[in-house]
């Protein structure tokens, strides 16, 4: 049925269709309505036969996921940004301990200095903790991604994170096609645990375990996401052939014919980098992109032969390895290794700042013309950076940087001063 | 389930790993020798058949005790308790009362008509015991239950010896005596009574061994000069004739010269037969006494009047005359040369007993050292097949001791009979009360016995202390501690850390589980009775 | 004559067992069958309160849920000895995730026992008093605060001894650890300090709250048993004395723990929604110095010149104690 929806209310309507046993969260900007919803449909029995718990933090709400899942109760949460890291232990501990639990992050950026603004910069501080982690570059895919992660979680027993641009995605309103109640059921088998705490069958679980295994259960870590390579394509061609149309999968490849530059982006900037593609293809421009979906496991072999024939890879990235570049990069160049071609890696949409059609546009014009450093960012203002920077050579006392820079484009200058 | 590798894990699986590796100690289960039964002079395993009697279990209880002394109701009225004295109860409130739940159980044996094992096979040897007393009781016991034929040959009219003949009735009532006495008879000892034996080696004819307790029965005397009419009597002869004679007449005044047991007796039985003024004279003080306390409160109670540090110098019609008397440095009385005069119908002396050694004229080679018969640790005296004991051999001349010497003897005839020597087992370490863990005993004060009104002590020979309903005998019974032996309280079964001790069920006691045991001494350390011990791991 | 009331059994009620009692009077540890909760082979030091305390709470819990019981676990000694790999010494369902979410990972199960209906399954979480009165308190009092039905065990042997014994907030003042040196003016962990986790419990006005020890086991399992007869959030706070952490002897285990009650030091109360229902009362009175003496973490008070003034702080806590929660008969 297609609706006319708020992301996030797509995203919990997608997320009751799953049926979760448990579900708790503590709150935190964006990920609010999807929560808010989810109460809601709990409490008017919509989604019955579900727990929903109010917890006094995101390192309880995982927890109480932890708990509750292998207990075997299919789990959700979700959070973004501070809240995710504030439960760093846990998305650890949840992924180490193999629970299927299914938890959706509001991308958003991490303070100092807070922001509640899109990025990717949550997300990607916890990409080595052993989660799946698929990004969505619509609502729709948000949507169905849901659906697809509790069935891959499920699969391998390991715990997916369906990540969502904050506000880009789950405060906007689009017409949104909600699957059929049905259709998920017969997709999603009811949650059948590999461990479970049960009185007729009792084992513990989550032993200490020291170096004569620890490195072995690592490995089996990994080998888990090298399965999910397979089983990802695999459940995205079950998806579309029973939902009509196609959502997710390892990578979504654009325009690749013959381009000589591709985009490579996480999310959904991608819908807009696709529109300056149409427009440069338009005006003959040998460009594509490719849109990662699993970022963890991370496709390598379906990024290389994706990328392999082009010319120059331009990987825009929301999230910034300060003092190194950026994370997607790693992989993407990764990938490249002995094909000879260069990654440029920029840095953009920082923070929740506009990722425009003209910006991305002079910016893959630069890379055609072989101009971009391998480190560069969008829109950056060197002018304020320059200011600040001169400022903390004069005084050692230069005051807060991010004061300083409000002053500096005199947002709140006035008021500060 | 499948599981997870390494992070989950079967359960219980922790088996395989024994920590009983990590030992430098082990724990070991132990019976150490409680004080009580160390103490009781007759052998009485008395927290043995406490234990059944704290389950309430008072035919097993009683069983148990005349394993070793036939006479519970007897003991429990006259025996002075040395093994409460013992008792560790007494350093935490006080000593359990023993003597009361003996009691009990034997007044209760007795209601019931209960009687000990049968003997065992019929009569391979015939014994003869000379003089029906405790000990020669005793010793005929445990021969007839080994099997053996025993004839008892007593000079008097009945059986008993001085428990008859000397101890008052209100202190033990004859039917008790009478109904312990006859349950022996009605085992087949055989009992010739009004026989006096003159030469045992002419007795012996017949007989394959003889045990001889003749006891002490000829009163001490000391001169004490005396005019015509004055009435000086010996207690030993005096509480012969309460039994067996004429009714003694003492008049009103009675003076008992003596410091023991056997004056505190003279001077309540004068008492009882009408005596207003009943005085003791004892040449030292009260706490020099030999008399136990128990009896001198009684003593007390009674308006038994005392004159310590004073000697009887003369009698005449008007009284007797005391020399007040002194201590020296050692404590021993001086004469001080002062004299006092009182008024008395009669002067009883109590000054101790000797033994009529008579019969053993024609024994050779016999040891007499101090008036008594000298024995060795097998109750043999150095003639080979006589064996004595009770008041006649050097002993602290007690019934218990008596009932004590007559057990020994027996097991020792019973061994000599065969050409073998009895070897006792040895005893264990003794249960003290710093191997105890106090604690876990409830708060629990002695159980008071009831006593006669004194109103009624004055006029008659009723018994004065009461025994203890069958309540208040459970009661008593379970203050026992329990010291040094296992009494299944599962303390270490709980307590341990490590699961390393196996409870082997009910009555079976329990084991250590050395493959987990670690060696942490808590067990040992929560045992209240001090029934586990810890000792170095040998490696 | 005074007649004693004739319920008296030798050992009355202060034995593990007691052959003269019904066995449904005995305790749960006196049980040939009881379940071992947690099994031999676990690598606790000797002497361990926390291993004999968990086994304690957990057989009694399983006896009075008839073996219908989930365990989560706070990480800590109770953790790592009971659990390393290959083995585990746990024989009842069991997991262990963090440090710091025992109590929501307890919630998470308890909501799954839930929805599947299965309530006659019950949860409890467990931790060290690290886990408890420190980085787990924020989820402990949520899971308070919602009421979840979970019983909380804490196991208090007063510091972070997987670690090493170091300081938490259940140390006791005066006490050395690894953090609070006996070195300086005021040696030991200062006065004035810490928290006291089940007094904080009952301000939430959950069901039940009780402390208790391992030095009385009766009681103990009383608590254990009244708790899993109530749904909703409950606490138990368990005193269990660590020979290592505290320098006591290993033997002395329950000796130390007797004499922290005894003293009025460790007081043993219940209370219910908010309010004390009942303490217990001390059975023989022992003042702090006997219970202080046994410990090396105290023996910087004693010595050559011992701190009477330090001593007699510590015996104004116990005072203190004694006259709040009613610990000595009228
Ligand atoms: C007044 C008094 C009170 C006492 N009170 C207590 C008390 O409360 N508690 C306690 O423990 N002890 C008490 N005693 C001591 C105790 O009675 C004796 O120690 C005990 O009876 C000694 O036992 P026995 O078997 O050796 O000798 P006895 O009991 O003296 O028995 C010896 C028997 O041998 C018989 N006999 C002697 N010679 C011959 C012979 N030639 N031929 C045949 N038969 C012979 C006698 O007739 C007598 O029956 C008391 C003693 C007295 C005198
Ligand atoms: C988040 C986190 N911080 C610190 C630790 C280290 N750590 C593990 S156990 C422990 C001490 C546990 O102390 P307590 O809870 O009192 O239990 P005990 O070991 O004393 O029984 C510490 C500090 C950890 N595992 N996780
Ligand atoms: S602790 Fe109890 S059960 Fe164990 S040996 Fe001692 S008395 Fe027997
Ligand atoms: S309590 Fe257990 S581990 Fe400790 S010594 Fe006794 S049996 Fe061994
Ligand atoms: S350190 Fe303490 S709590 Fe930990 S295992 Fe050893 S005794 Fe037990
Ligand atoms: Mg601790």
């Amino acid at each position: 049925m297609l609706q006319q929806l708020e992301g996030s209310r797509a995203i919990a309507q997608g997320i009751a269709l799953c049926k979760p046993e448990v579900v708790c969260a503590y709150p935190i900007t964006p990920q609010t309505h999807i929560v808010e919803a989810l109460a809601e449909m709990v409490r008017t029995g919509e989604l019955a036969n579900c727990e929903f718990i109010n917890v006094e933090s995101e390192f309880a709400a995982l927890s109480v996921a932890i708990g509750a899942s292998a207990a075997g109760a299919r789990s959700y949460t979700a959070t973004a940004s501070q809240g995710l890291l504030y439960m760093c232990e846990a998305v650890y501990n949840a992924a180490g301990l193999g629970l299927p639990i299914v938890m959706t992050i509001g991308n958003r950026a991490i303070g100092a200095p807070i922001n509640i603004w899109n990025d990717h910069s949550d997300s990607m501080a916890m990409r080595d903790a052993g989660w799946i982690q698929l990004y969505a570059e619509t609502n729709q895919e948000a949507l169905d991604l849901h659906i697809q992660a509790f069935k891959l979680a499920e699969a391998l027993s390991c715990p997916v994170m369906v990540c969502v641009d904050g506000f880009i995605l789950t405060h906007a309103y689009e017409r949104i096609e909600i699957p059929e109640a049905h259709d998920v059921d017969a997709f999603l088998p009811p949650y059948d645990p590999v461990q479970v705490l049960d009185c007729n069958d009792p084992v513990s679980i989550g032993a200490m375990v020291g170096p004569e295994a620890f490195a072995e259960v690592k490995y089996l870590q990994h080998r888990k996401q090298l399965a999910a390579l397979e089983l990802i394509p695999e459940i995205a061609s079950e998806f579309s052939a029973r939902f009509k149309r196609d959502s997710g999968g390892l990578v979504k490849p654009y325009r690749l014919e013959g381009a000589e530059t591709i985009v490579v982006a996480l999310g959904s900037m991608n819908g807009t980098i696709k529109d300056v593609i149409d427009e440069m293809r338009n005006e003959g421009h040998a460009i594509g992109s490719l849109a990662i979906v699993s970022f963890r496991p991370f496709p390598l072999q379906a990024v290389r032969a994706a990328l392999v024939d082009a010319k120059r890879i331009v990987i825009l990235e929301k999230s910034l390895s300060v003092g190194l570049g950026g994370p997607l990069s790693d992989g993407v160049r990764k990938s490249l290794s002995g094909t000879g071609l260069h990654g440029h890696t920029v840095i953009a949409g920082l923070g929740g700042r506009a990722i425009t059609r003209k910006s991305l546009k002079a910016l893959f014009v630069k890379a055609e013309m072989d101009e971009l450093e391998l480190l560069d960012f969008l829109d950056l203002d060197r002018d304020i950076v320059n200011v600040q920077l001169e400022r903390e050579k004069e005084t050692r006392r230069s005051g807060p940087v991010a004061e300083n820079v409000l002053k500096s484009i005199g947002t709140v200058a006035s008021r500060i001063a | 389930m499948k599981k997870p590798f390494a992070i989950t894990l079967d359960p219980g699986s922790s088996l395989a790993n024994h920590t009983g590796s990590w030992r430098t100690e082990r724990p070991v289960y132990v019976d150490r020798l409680p004080p009580c039964n160390h103490a009781c002079p007759a052998g009485e395993d008395i927290q043995g058949w406490l234990y059944h009697a704290e389950g309430g279990d008072y035919r097993r209880a009683w069983e148990a005790l005349v394993k070793h002394n036939p006479f519970p109701a007897i003991m429990g009225r006259v025996c002075y308790h040395p093994c409460e004295d013992a008792c560790n109860r007494g350093k935490l409130d006080e000593a359990v009362g023993i003597h009361a739940v003996e009691r009990f159980l034997g007044d209760l044996a007795i209601r019931r008509g209960w009687l000990p094992g049968k003997p065992a096979g019929p009569g391979a040897k015939r014994v003869l015991v000379v003089g029906s007393g405790p000990s020669g009781l005793s010793c005929a016991y445990h021969l007839r239950l080994m099997g053996h034929g025993v004839v008892i040959v007593d000079s008097a009219k009945a059986a008993g010896g001085m428990m008859r003949y000397g101890i008052p009735k209100y202190r033990l009532p004859r039917d008790v005596l009478d109904a312990e006495i006859s349950r022996i008879e009605s085992m087949g000892v055989e009992f010739r009574l009004n026989s006096r034996i003159d030469d045992i080696m002419a007795a012996m004819a017949g007989f394959d061994a003889a045990f001889l307790a003749v006891g002490a029965h000829l009163a001490r005397r000391t001169d004490i000069p005396a005019g015509d009419a004055s009435r000086i009597l010996d207690a030993v002869c005096l509480l012969h004739d309460m039994e067996d004679g004429p009714p003694p007449m003492l008049g009103r005044r009675v003076v008992v010269y003596g410091g023991g047991n056997t004056a505190l007796d003279v001077a309540r039985t004068a008492k009882r037969l009408g005596a207003l003024e009943s005085l003791i004279v004892y040449r030292r003080t009260k706490e020099q006494m030999p008399a136990h306390e128990s009896e001198l409160n009684e003593a007390l109670q009674e308006g038994i009047l005392f004159k310590w540090l004073s000697t009887v110098k003369a009698m005449d019609e008007g009284g007797v005359t005391v020399e007040k008397m002194v201590l020296d440095e050692t404590g021993f009385p001086q004469p001080t040369g002062e004299f006092e005069k009182m008024e008395a119908d009669s002067l009883v002396l109590a000054l101790g007993q000797e033994s009529e050694l008579g019969l053993l004229k024609n024994v050779p080679d016999l040891e007499i050292e101090n008036g008594t018969v000298k024995v060795n640790s097998s109750m043999m005296t150095s003639h080979p097949g006589i064996f004595a004991g009770g008041d006649m051999v050097p002993s602290d001349r007690t019934v218990t001791s008596a009932v004590g010497h007559g057990k020994k003897a027996a097991k020792n005839i019973d061994a000599w009979l065969r050409n073998e020597t009895y070897i006792a087992p040895e005893k264990h370490e003794i249960a003290g009360f710093d191997k105890m863990n106090t604690w876990y005993y409830s708060d629990a004060p002695r159980t008071v016995q009831p006593e006669l009104d004194i109103a009624r002590r004055g006029s008659t020979f009723d018994e004065v202390v009461g025994g203890l309903t069958g309540k208040n005998a459970l009661f008593e019974a379970r203050r026992c501690l329990s010291c040094g032996n296992c009494f299944e309280c599962d303390n270490c079964f709980g307590v341990c850390p490590d699961n390393a001790v196996i409870k082997l069920g009910p009555g079976l006691r329990f084991a250590f589980d050395y493959d987990y045991c670690k060696g942490c001494g808590l067990c040992a350390a929560e045992c209240p009775c001090g029934a586990i011990k810890m000792v170095p791991e040998s490696i | 004559m005074p007649l004693q009331p004739i319920k008296f059994y030798q050992t009355g009620t202060f034995t593990v067992g007691n052959r003269l009692l019904d066995e449904s009077q005995r305790t749960v540890q006196a049980n040939m069958r009881r379940t071992n909760s947690l099994n031999s082979g676990h690598r606790a030091c000797q002497g361990c309160g926390e291993a004999l305390g968990a086994r304690y709470a957990l057989d009694a819990a399983m006896q009075a849920t008839k073996n219908r019981l989930i365990a989560a676990n706070a990480t800590g000694c109770l953790e790592v000895f009971s659990t390393p790999y290959p083995e585990t010494s746990w024989q009842i369902p069991w997991m262990h995730s963090l440090f710091g979410n025992a109590a929501s990972v307890a919630t998470g199960i308890a909501a799954a026992l839930k929805v599947k209906g299965k309530q006659d399954v019950r949860v409890i979480a467990q931790g060290g008093d690290g886990g408890t009165t420190d980085i787990g308190f924020a989820c402990l009092s949520g899971m308070f605060e919602r009421n979840d039905d979970v019983l909380y065990i804490c196991y208090d042997n007063e510091a972070y001894m997987n670690t090493g014994v170091q300081r938490s907030s259940a140390t006791p003042p005066a006490a050395r650890t690894a953090t609070t040196p006996a070195a300086g003016a005021h040696p030991g962990n200062s006065f004035g300090t810490g928290k006291n986790v089940p007094l904080i419990a009952m301000a939430h006005r959950i069901p039940f709250v009780a402390t208790a020890s391992v030095a009385n086991l009766h009681d103990l399992e009383a608590k254990v048993n009244k708790a899993m007869t109530i749904h909703g959030a409950r606490y138990i706070h368990i005193h269990v004395p660590c020979p290592l952490g505290w320098g006591s002897h290993p033997s002395d285990t329950l000796k130390v723990a007797r004499l922290a009650v005894e003293s009025g030091l460790f007081p043993l109360f219940e209370a219910e929604h908010g309010e004390i229902t009942a303490s217990l009362r001390l059975r023989k009175k022992a003042p702090v110095e006997a219970y202080l003496k046994l410990q090396r973490r105290f023996s910087h008070l004693f010595g050559e010149k011992p701190d009477r003034d330090t001593i007699a702080m510590i015996q104004a806590i116990a005072d203190r104690n004694i006259e709040k929660f009613g610990l000595e008969s009228p």
